[in-house]
Order: C-alpha cells, then structure tokens, then sequence
C-alpha cells in the first residue's frame, strides 16, 4: 500500500535556531505512527510543517513532503486551504483555545463542512449531530447549541475530534490530544481515536511526549531529538530493543506502576538539550551519553537493525547494550 | 509522645460561586507521622490542591483543623510557620519572581525572617543551591534563563533554605519532561532521607505517587475515598474509583491497548455533588442505596474505604 503522508530530509529553521533537522517518516493508511519526544525536539513544528501552519519568518525545506503522492512543497496556499481540515485535519491540544469562544458549536462544526463540500446547513447540521454522538457525546442536539465554555476539556476535545472528521479525512494529525486531561478521560479519548482509526480507515500522526500513550496506541514510533529522528521501529521492536542510547535513557525514566521500586532512584538521563544552531555537526545527544567518544563530534551513522528498525548512532547494531 | 507531622481532622472548605457553593474539601481527617510521605491523587477538581492550601495556612478551614507539630496552622506566627513548612508548586514558570536573580530568590525566606546576618545568607544560599545540584553561575542569572527542571531546583531550594521539617509538593513534576521529571523526584529523595522531611505529595500521576509515597489518599469531589499504605493501595485497591484510576495508567507495555476504564460521560462537577455515594454516577457496579444513602468508611489495616461494596 502506498503511504499517505510522506516526509523526506524536512528542515525547519527560525532565524539562527534549527527546530527540525532532516526528518524523514511516512504514515500508512489504517497506521498509527507516533512521534515521540521531549518539549522543543521538534514534533509540533514537523506537523505544522505539514500542514503548511508555520509561523512567518521560519524557513521550510524538504527533498519530498506529499500527502496521496500529491506534492505538497511547491502546492500555493489556496490549495493547501483546500486539503486542510479536509483530506488531512489536525487536532490540537488544547480545545479551549482551538475552539472559537464566540460561536456555538453546531456552528464550528458545520462551517468546516460547507466550507469544503457542497451540502445544506440542515445536512450538514446533521452529520455534525451524528459525529458528536460518534464520539460518544449524550444529547448531541443540544450540544450543537452550546458554546465552547459550557462543556468540560473532555468534552471540548471530543469536539475536536468530531470536527476533525466532519469531511471524513484520510489523514488526522494529532498533537498531544490527551496532555491537558485526566487520566481517566484521557484513556476514553484514546480508546474512541483507535476505535476511529480502524473503522474508518485513516491514518494516524500522533504527537506525544508520553511512552504509555506509544506503547499502547502506536503501530510505528520515531522517536525525536534536538530535531533530528534518532530512532524509529515498530512498537513492538522499539520497546523490545531500543537501540539509541536517548530512546534507552528515556525508557528508563518512566516510573511503572508494581515495577518501581521506593528509595531506588528512577533512571535520568543528566544534563539538558543543546540549543542547535546552524552548522552544528555530530550527535547531539553526545553530552548526556554514557557511550559518547571523540567520533560522536562527526557525522553520525545511520544504522539498520532489521528490516523495519532504524536509528542514529555510532554504536553498531550488535546484541544491545544498556548503561550501567 | 511527639505529635504527627501534619494532622488534618474533620476538615472542610467551600468557596462561594454566583449560583450556590462549592464544597472543594468535605470532612477530610488524616495524619502523616514525622518523615512520613501521604501521596495525595485525584483528578483535577477533587480539592487536592485547595488541601495542600489548607495544610500550608494559606486558607482558612470553615470547620475543623489543621495542625501541624501539634500546633493549629491558623494560630501561628507567619514566621514561624515559614520555618517549619514550605510549599513547592506544580509551575515553575509563574512561581518565581521573573525578574529577581536565582540567589535572592533562594534567599527570600532568610531575609523575610529578619534575623539572619548577611554573611549566613550568603553561606545558606551557596549550601542549598550546591544541594539542589546549581551552580554558582546559575544563581546569578534570572528564571528566564533557565530550563524547566532547573526551575524546579530553585523552588525546591527555596523551600529548604530556612531548614523546615515539612514540604508539602503540589504536583512538583506535573510540568517538566520524563527526563527531568526523574531527575527531580530523585532529588526529592534523596533530599527527605538526608534532612529527615515529610512530605504531603500531590499528583494525578499514581506512578510517580507509587514511587515516592509510603501511604496514598485516594481524593474523589472533596473526600478521601481510600486511604492505606501504598502497597496494599496498589497491589489491592477496594474503592471502584482507585481501581479505575489504577486502569487507567498507560504503562508502556506494547500490545495492551487501551484499556477500558468504564466510568461512562458523567463527570464530577464539584458545585453539584450527588447525593448518597459521591461516586455513583460513574461506578460501575453501584447499587440502588448507592445513591440515596452515604457509604460508611470501613476500616483497613493502616487505612480505609468509603463504598458500599468494597
């Protein structure tokens, strides 16, 4: 099957500051490819550098951004106006400032419809009330009519997950669509965006910091550094055999429940993230590594560890090695 | 006999809104012994941090009272009270001052106190940013200039500065990264075993609580629901409500899924509480007294649980 959305080698840069330095990924129809990382990595400006939603002044450049094989680089705006929130949506993290306080929802909901298709208000008021009931909202009728404020942040961000289907997108791109909410919300979200995903078809970039919502949602995971994708696998082979030391470290500093033990301390990975500037050459982990040598200063090999299983780091692929 | 750390008995606080009150904490009681740590969890609106306020003397209880070393909160001498129990909040972005440098910001509590000689400053403030792990650089730059984490040490070594017993931690973590997040719960540790500190720790996040607690409160709309050590909390949960939360904690175990925790749409909303047990509207095995009679709290071993069927 050919890939939905396709990434090759994209930069970003704003003013002297790389955010996102030559990531390359492809979500599937029917996949969900997570994209994983700490605060400033780089995975929110590599979604809106899809969706073409950069800020002014930050530079975009790839060998190849395509969504259904259609060129998306050299694409003017009205007709990247035309894909957005249409074939591909995007779902933000925060449902209060992504829905507009002033209107209703029936009219957010239905304007992202007929803005795109050609249909009625009434049709489209329908579907917008079949969508909210989708997505296990009670009395959609009546929360057509409320405005943002009245509903709960479980409840907003059902709404934007209703919205985002409201043109029944082949690709939806979520951002951290869970980080603002309860847990016990958050696995509800979760488990209506799978239950989504496999029946109506679509493919899934999901953006997240969390290795929980990874190992329990994702079908391919990239995990992000300092802008760069330093290692991606599918879910199983990446929790089975991290390769790169950060997705090794990273793992460690997740506390499990019934597998922590108290007054034992949890792995951290020392020091902070570099600033990267133009020019920068090597391995930008190189600081916090615990395998880190002179070589870690240059150019930095791109290893295979299986057909599906790639990573960035001198380390040779070989039985893997874990820090004492 | 020395008193408990922090004694909270029959404790309840209300806020006033335009259409009636809401109860945030409702006939609270519980006590942490010296170098104790209670970890406090609940969802957000369960009244965790308006406890954490209580306990700090920052409000007022409408009825009962919190003590702390035997003395009420209330009654203490602001000075006092300052050098016996120090907060460290969730955000380290809006808790410190942007545009005090790092050294006088950890040396505000010294000079609040208004006894402490220059020189005796400076040596805590090089003692404690040494302890949080800063150096001396970092203390002559401003909040803006450092990362998250770093942040958080500030907090944590302003807290420390004038040697208090007792940290209460309102989501200490809540912000920061994985990686920095473990950083600071290790020096959190480390910091309670070397001065000998209590904590009361409150988070949503249980694995992290499981990590640093010796005793959990299970907080549902106001009450404490379930109480005990933390391992017989984790590896036995009674109340329906710790056992949903507990299932809602995504481990990074692949092929799990996600599981389906069942609590259905209706969520707490503390200005309307349900009649009977609190939790009936989302339990999923409630029976009909559930929502007319209020569940009695049934003893456990070094605990206890506010159900019907647990």
């Amino acid at each position: 099957m050919s890939a939905l959305l396709e990434i090759e080698r994209l930069q970003v840069d704003f003013g002297r500051t790389s955010a996102v330095r030559g990531v390359s990924l492809t979500v599937a129809p029917g996949e969900t490819h997570c994209l994983v990382g700490e605060s400033g990595c780089g995975k929110s400006v590599t979604s809106l550098a899809v969706m073409n939603l950069l800020a002014r002044g930050a530079r975009r450049r790839a060998d190849r951004l395509a969504f259904q094989g259609q060129d998306l680089l050299g694409l003017p705006e009205r007709g990247m106006a035309r894909l957005r929130g249409n074939a591909m949506a995007m779902i933000f993290q925060e449902p209060m400032t992504s829905l507009n306080p002033a209107y209703t929802i029936g009219s957010q909901m239905t304007e992202v419809l007929r803005r795109h298709k050609a249909v009625s208000q009434r049709a489209a008021t329908e579907r917008a009330a079949d969508l909210l009931a989708r997505v296990g909202i009670t009395a959609p009728g009546m929360r057509l009519g409320q405005f943002p404020h009245q509903l709960s942040g479980g409840l907003r961000q059902r709404v934007m997950i209703a919205m985002a289907l409201m043109c029944e997108p082949r690709l939806l791109i979520a951002d951290e669509p869970t980080t603002a909410l309860d847990v016990t919300v958050q696995a509800q979200i979760l488990r209506l965006l799978a239950g989504l995903q496999r029946d109506l078809g679509l493919g899934l970039l999901l953006i997240t910091h969390d290795l929980g919502i990874v190992a329990r949602v994702a079908t391919r995971v990239s995990v992000m550094y300092a802008g760069e994708v330093v290692e991606s696998a599918t879910t199983a082979d990446l929790f089975a055999n991290p390769r790169h030391p950060y997705t090794q470290g990273l793992l460690r500093c997740v506390p499990v429940p019934g597998k922590v033990r108290r007054d034992e301390p949890l792995g951290a990975i020392r020091g902070t993230v570099p600033r990267i500037g133009p020019g920068f050459e090597g391995c930008a982990f190189r600081d916090r590594c615990d395998f880190a040598d002179a070589s870690c200063a240059r150019a930095v090999p791109r290893h295979a560890a299986g057909a599906t299983h790639e990573y960035l780091c001198r380390l040779a692929p070989g039985p893997a090695k874990t820090a004492a | 006999m020395t008193p408990p750390a922090i004694e909270v008995r029959q404790v309840r606080k209300t806020f006033a809104i335009r259409s009636g009150r809401v109860v945030a904490v409702d006939d609270v009681s519980f006590a942490i012994p010296p170098g104790g740590v209670l970890g406090v969890v609940g969802e957000s609106g369960c009244g965790k941090s308006t406890l954490a306020r209580l306990i700090l003397g920052l409000l007022a209880p409408d009825s009962g009272e919190v003590t702390v070393e035997g003395q009420t909160v209330g009654g203490m001498d602001r000075k006092a009270r300052a050098r016996l129990i120090q907060p460290v909040f969730q955000d380290p972005f809006s808790s410190l001052n942007p545009l005090a440098r790092v050294r006088d910001i950890v040396a505000m509590p010294l000079v609040a106190q208004g006894t402490f000689g220059r020189a005796e400053i400076e040596r805590r403030v090089d003692e404690l940013l040494a302890r949080v792990g800063l150096s001396a650089e970092m203390g002559r730059r401003l909040p803006a200039e450092l990362s998250g984490g770093q942040r958080q040490r500030v907090a944590i070594a302003r807290a420390l500065v004038l040697r208090p017993r007792i940290v209460v931690c309102d989501e200490p973590t809540s912000a920061l990264d994985v990686s920095v997040q473990a950083q600071i719960l290790n020096l959190l540790a480390e910091l309670r075993r070397d001065l000998r500190l209590t904590y009361l720790f409150i988070s949503h996040n249980l694995a992290v609580v499981e990590h640093v607690a010796s005793e959990v409160a299970v907080m549902y709309l106001g009450r404490i629901v379930e109480r005990g050590t933390t391992d017989a909390l984790f590896a036995k949960p009674e109340h329906p409500y710790t056992k949903a939360l507990l299932a809602s904690v995504l481990t990074p175990e692949p092929g799990l899924g996600v599981p389906d925790v069942g609590l259905g749409d209706a969520l707490p909303d503390p200005a309307n509480i349900p009649p009977g047990c609190r939790f009936h509207p989302r339990c999923p095995v409630a029976e009909p007294r559930c929502a007319s009679e209020r569940p009695p709290l049934k003893e456990r071993a070094g605990g206890g649980v506010e159900c019907w069927i647990a």
